[in-house]
């Protein structure tokens, strides 16, 4: 699926990025603990996170990620927004859970990856 | 070959906000040198983690790397209060990190190990009271 997809399945909101909606992502991870996407994510184009600060920027950027998804209506400032157009990483924002927004992208077809060790 | 590369970043402290400048700038100083991807991605958790750690225990520091023909060095050094009991602190989920930072993200007991395994050699230099110095070897 593309960004553009994910941005139609969660009735997200674009904040950053808007030039790269039609890039492909292949799988996800969601969590609120930088620690443990820098420690247990692989490969994963996707964040989804209700941390709303300037490390899940960073995060983003130390792993590749594509485009981050904020949950729970979660609106990043300016200072994040520029980290995220620096870095051409796309960042929607969705009014739904995170357990409703993982379910949605797990049912169109998006899959995890994260493995422990 | 033998020619070095040497890069110096200031880890300013008690600003978690602007913790992970350093690793940003350099991982984009490897990406303009074409430095393969996996690479800099092993190289860039494993700076960005140190980087943490310095902001959230020891005031900040100072980050020198090194990219020879060989591999990436990083070398990471605060005069913090150093590390109690290295063994404890390298057991996955153990953290001694205060509970704000647990809301920011971070202090999940996963920063030591993680910097371990994304790269190739850890050693750890500690003395309590005086600081820390915590050098990492990526090799091509």
């Amino acid at each position: 699926m593309t960004v553009q997809d994910i941005k139609e399945i969660l009735n997200a909101k674009v904040l950053a990025g808007a030039d790269f909606l039609d890039r492909e992502v292949h799988s996800a991870c969601g969590s609120d603990m930088m620690s443990d996407v820098l420690a247990f994510v692989k490969d994963q184009s996707v964040l989804i996170t209700g941390l709303c600060n300037p490390q899940a920027i960073r995060t983003a950027e130390m792993m590749d990620i594509v485009c981050l998804i904020f949950v729970r209506g979660k609106a990043p400032d300016e200072n994040m927004l520029s980290m995220a157009e620096d870095r051409e990483l796309v960042v929607l924002s969705t009014d739904m859970t995170m357990f409703t927004a993982c379910g949605m992208l797990y049912d169109a077809g998006l899959r995890g990856g994260t493995s422990i060790g | 070959m033998g020619n070095i590369m040497t890069y110096h970043y200031a880890v300013s402290p008690d600003d978690f906000t602007r913790a992970g400048e350093a690793s940003s700038n350099f991982k984009n100083v490897l990406k303009q040198l074409c430095v393969p991807p996996n690479i800099i991605r092993k190289v860039a958790i494993a700076m960005y983690e140190g980087e943490i750690n310095m902001v959230i225990h020891a005031n900040g520091g100072d980050i020198t790397v090194e990219i020879s023909s060989t591999g990436i060095t990083m070398i990471l050094k605060d005069v913090g209060p150093g590390i109690p009991d290295i063994d404890k602190a390298m057991q996955a989920g153990y953290s001694t990190a205060p509970d704000n930072i647990r809301t920011l993200g971070f202090g999940a007991g996963m920063g030591l190990p993680n910097m371990k395994k994304y790269t190739d050699e850890m050693t750890i230099e500690t003395e309590l009271g005086v600081g820390t110095t915590v050098t990492m070897v990526v090799y091509f």
